[in-house]
């Protein structure tokens, strides 16, 4: 046998290797294992999960900007402490993820670098301008109320980092989610001009709030191995009818109208029917041709600038203390 | 982690973080945090882990010091147990009017 012969051999061996591999993989998730960092696992698997899993932690961390616009202008002490407490908890959850993201062969700075350099998205979403008090409570009500619906799913994934890190997140979600409620109750109990500012509000946020679950399932390539391998439980539409039906009734409370001449009752399907998403304004803002791209992601780029003076002098500290020890 | 040459580019090293949540109970592993020292994953630890008084110790470890089983090895590294099921107190069968057993 000529050596070409062998090679092929060994290729088709090899192959059917990784076809078997797979297959088990396939099979541990049909019964409902958690996949660990240190397991074989696909490299379109992991790929995909690092995509997915930064691009969630850098909304996180991108997300405390238009949140952070408030801070030295909120209402009153209780509604600042509320609001840093908030901001802070986001910060903690890009923490969470970076360091799940982490296990799988990616360095944070490498995810950062990705970021920065607008290689990974972040969530549509904190590309929209905050821009009265009333937007404090429309964040927290829908765009946590919108995160919340769709990582109750992720918490039941198959990759056991991201699942625990989803986990943490959804317990402390609850507080960011009726902070924000609470801020457009008070609005619209008070003067006609506080309810009007709570309107306007949810005028701006609910479209991209619900857009923000993503495009519709037919346009979602990466939908289908994501479900398979349950990294994602749901569809896109799936997580966006829940998310609306459980957020009509909550406006109808506040006393507020939804932006939305076709939102109705159907009976039939026990769900609301709700108008055409505007997915041209979403995959323009997802492409960098929002209201606030430029601004996010310039903030961001600073915050990593200014505080590495901060790092360096740590580093520089630890070494001279290690240096005199020895 | 300990490479210090170039402390001023290097990203900070990784500690795993683990969590006591009550007095008495087990740490268990909730993360990890970079620093670069342990004084400071302490209180990275503190600020990402412990925000709402979810703990009373807390041990961070460089992530490099830990020695993992490995998943391939699972099956013959645990197995072991498989053939001593006797360990558990379940198939021993007593006189019926015994107490406290």
């Amino acid at each position: 046998m000529c050596n070409f012969e062998l090679l092929l051999i060994n290729e088709k061996a090899k192959m059917e290797d990784l076809q078997k591999l797979e297959e088990e993989f396939q099979a541990r998730i049909d019964r409902g294992e958690k996949i660990e960092p240190k397991d074989w696992m696909p490299e379109r698997f992991r790929k995909q999960l690092i995509r997915m899993m930064s691009q969630h932690a850098h909304s996180e961390i991108v997300g405390m900007l238009p949140e952070g616009n408030w801070i030295t202008r909120a209402p009153s002490l209780q509604r600042k402490v509320n609001l840093l407490a908030k901001v802070q908890d986001e910060a903690g959850h890009g923490l969470y993820i970076y360091c799940g993201a982490e296990t799988l062969g990616i360095s944070r700075d490498e995810m950062i670098e990705q970021l920065h350099s607008g290689k990974a998205k972040y969530s549509s979403i904190f590309n929209y301008p905050t821009l009265s008090w009333a937007d404090m409570g429309a964040i927290g009500w829908l765009v946590d109320g919108a995160a919340i619906v769709n990582q109750t799913m992720i918490a039941k994934c198959a990759f056991g980092p991201y699942s625990r890190a989803m986990i943490r997140i959804c317990k402390e979600e609850n507080f960011h989610n009726k902070q924000g409620y609470q801020i457009l109750w008070a609005l619209c109990k008070g003067t006609p001009e506080q309810k009007e500012m709570a309107q306007d509000s949810l005028d701006r946020w609910w479209w991209p709030s619900i857009m923000m679950l993503g495009p519709t399932d037919k346009d979602s390539p990466n939908s289908k191995d994501l479900m398979n391998w349950k990294i994602k439980m749901q569809s896109n539409d799936t997580i966006r009818q829940r998310f609306i039906d459980r957020t009509v009734p909550q406006a109808e409370v506040l006393g507020l109208k939804i932006p939305d001449p076709d939102l109705k009752w159907n009976e039939e399907r026990r769900s609301y029917d709700f108008g055409e998403i505007d997915w041209e304004e979403f995959f323009n803002v997802i492409n960098g041709k929002g209201p606030m791209n430029k601004e996010r992601l310039q903030a961001r780029r600073d915050a990593e600038k200014n505080g590495r003076w901060v790092r360096e002098a740590a580093n520089t500290y630890y070494k001279k203390r290690k240096e005199q020890a020895a | 982690m300990t490479d210090t040459s170039k402390p001023e580019n290097k990203e900070w090293p990784l500690w795993e973080v683990f969590l006591q949540p009550k007095s008495g109970a087990h740490h268990a592993h909730v993360g990890s945090v970079h620093a670069p020292d342990a004084e400071i994953a302490l209180q990275n630890a503190r600020d990402v882990y412990t925000r709402r008084q979810e703990g009373t110790c807390i041990w961070v470890v460089p992530a490099e010091a830990i020695t993992s089983s490995q998943p391939d090895d699972e099956n013959s590294f645990f197995d072991p147990a498989d053939d001593k099921i006797y360990r558990h107190p379940n198939f021993y069968t007593l006189p019926s009017e015994v107490k406290g057993l």
